[in-house]
């Protein structure tokens, strides 16, 4: 045995977390404000504190970078860093205490969409598929980062379930399941029984009330469908 | 090789003490040596429902601290042969428990016993963690309502990735379900979960169901482990579990509402 529970330590481990990364033609406060005002109204407890990184481009004009800390502050999110800054982008955002990130090679930011241009876009990432064995129990939360998720098993009250693409749970749904987690809404979630405390795609989501239904108890697949969440038969 | 096995549930007050003693004294009676541990350092309960508590000398910690040793401090059974208890401390807090000095401990006491059956202290914290750090076996008491099934669910989550079983990657802790205060009658009105409600959701074998007793309260309050009222329901349905703990077959009992018949309103249900 290595470790007493009751020794204090210290430790500098590299970690791993998942930041959600702003793609936004538009860098003004305006602006900003406006499509991430848009993004809350969608899901408005999802992104509660969430940190975030502004993806950058050479086309961007000369960035405010205390004026959008402050802007995030305001609507309860966590800026942390900027990504693919140039030699001055860094200077002012390091000036204005943020890091200073490199993205990996997946995160490349994709052509804008034709129409796009000005709105706040999440972006598409390729999938993998992670798979859990046994039933995720009350109080634990699982993450499939850039991938499709698969649990053999029931998803507990209380736990989280949580993909950035498709979610299929062979067990019973209690707790909660958010698929597309990073943004993209043709995700969906396939279970053997639905019981869930929340589902949620792409930032949109029901509560268990608005489960109740023909489908409650069954299985069932929810997807969005014209903006919406839908149910229907697995 | 000793077996060691936590009592546990999350939730407080569902009958973790009252089945670490039913099942420990049950252990012994059928002939295995076994110690059961007090885990709840601060609350001290077991051995006012063992009966001892007026021959406690020395306790668990003064044992890690090296201030007694294991014959000093464990107090043998007196109604029972081969049933000993290793008390908690009333003044110290859980933190005075330490990995290794449980661990040390563990160690000794395995090679004298074949059981060791550590009752756990509620919650998800360091001595809940503690108790279930070293488990072979666990028995998770849950009483057939919604908050405590849920909390079983999250001890659950516990035991398969906060054990040294999981540390270590080992053989996953064997996991029974005891379900506790089970009373047929509020099962069929709704007012309760039924045992298959809970199995459905917390996917574990069972291995026994424990009838709301009177029985239990005057057990505990004349410091006897309910497994000597032999004649009771709760008494009998810890034997059951005791059996099945050993790998008997014992088919369930107490699980439906019972007509009184003229001989059980003489004899007592
Ligand atoms: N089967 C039962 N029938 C009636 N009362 C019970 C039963 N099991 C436990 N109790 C009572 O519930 C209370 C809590 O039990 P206890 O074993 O101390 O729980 P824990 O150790 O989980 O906190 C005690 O008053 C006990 O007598
Ligand atoms: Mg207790």
């Amino acid at each position: 045995m290595s470790e007493l529970l009751s020794e204090p330590f210290f430790e500098l481990k590299g970690s791993l977390f998942p930041l959600s990364v702003i793609h936004s033609s538009d860098l003004s406060v305006a602006g900003l404000q406006a499509a991430l005002q848009q993004k809350l109204d969608q899901a408005p407890g999802f992104f509660h504190q969430a940190a975030m990184v502004i993806q950058l481009t050479p086309d961007h004009q000369t960035v405010d970078f205390n004026a959008l800390k402050q802007l995030f502050q305001q609507l309860k999110l966590v800026l942390v860093g900027v990504a693919g800054a140039s030699t001055e982008q860094k200077q002012l955002a390091q000036a204005a205490g943020l890091a200073v990130l490199r993205l990996g090679q997946d995160s490349k930011p994709l052509a804008p969409a034709p129409g796009s241009s000005g709105e706040a876009r999440v972006e598409q990432v390729p999938m993998h598929t992670k798979v859990v064995e046994q039933n995720i129990r009350s109080g634990q939360q699982i993450y499939a980062k850039g991938a499709d998720l698969i649990v053999r098993g029931a998803v507990g009250a209380g736990a989280e379930v949580i993909a950035d693409g498709n979610i299929h749970i062979y067990g019973t749904l209690r707790g909660k399941a958010i698929a597309g987690a990073s943004g993209d809404s043709t995700k969906r979630i396939f279970c053997q029984n639905l019981q869930a405390e929340l589902v949620s795609i792409a930032g949109h989501y029901w509560l268990s009330d608005s489960l109740q239904g023909d489908f409650w108890n069954k299985a069932a697949c929810i997807r969005m469908q014209d903006d919406s969440i839908a149910i229907g038969e697995l | 090789m000793a077996k060691i096995i936590v009592v546990t549930s999350g939730k407080g007050g569902v009958g973790k003490t009252t089945s670490s003693a039913a099942i420990g004294t049950g252990l012994a009676l059928s002939g295995h040596k076994t110690v059961i541990v007090d885990f709840d350092i601060g609350l001290r309960n077991l051995d006012l429902i063992m009966g001892c508590e007026r021959r406690v000398v020395y306790d668990f910690v003064n044992v890690i601290n090296g201030e007694a040793n294991l014959k000093q401090t464990l107090i043998k059974d007196k109604r029972v042969e081969n049933l000993f208890i290793l008390p908690a401390s009333q003044t110290r807090d859980k933190d005075a428990l330490t990995k290794e000095g449980v661990e040390k401990v563990l160690n000794e006491l395995a090679k004298d016993f074949e059981f060791i059956i550590c009752d756990s202290p509620a919650g998800i914290e360091a001595g809940a963690m503690m108790a279930l750090y070293f488990a072979d076996e666990a028995v998770v008491v849950t009483n057939p309502e919604v908050s405590s099934v849920r909390d079983s669910d999250r001890i659950l989550g516990m035991l398969s990735s906060k054990s040294r079983r999981a540390e270590r990657n080992e053989d996953a802790i064997k996991e029974h379900l005891l379900l506790t205060r089970y009373n047929p009658e509020r099962v069929a009105k709704g007012e309760m979960l039924s045992v298959e409600d809970v199995q459905e959701i917390l996917a574990i074998p069972l291995i026994g169901v424990i009838p709301e007793s009177q029985a239990v309260l005057n057990a505990s309050n004349s410091g006897q482990p309910v497994t000597l009222d032999q004649e009771s329901d709760a008494g009998q349905a810890y034997l059951d579990t005791v059996s099945r703990l050993l790998g008997n077959h014992v088919d369930f009992r107490f699980l439906t509402v019972e007509k009184k018949g003229l001989l059980k309103r003489i004899f007592g249900g």
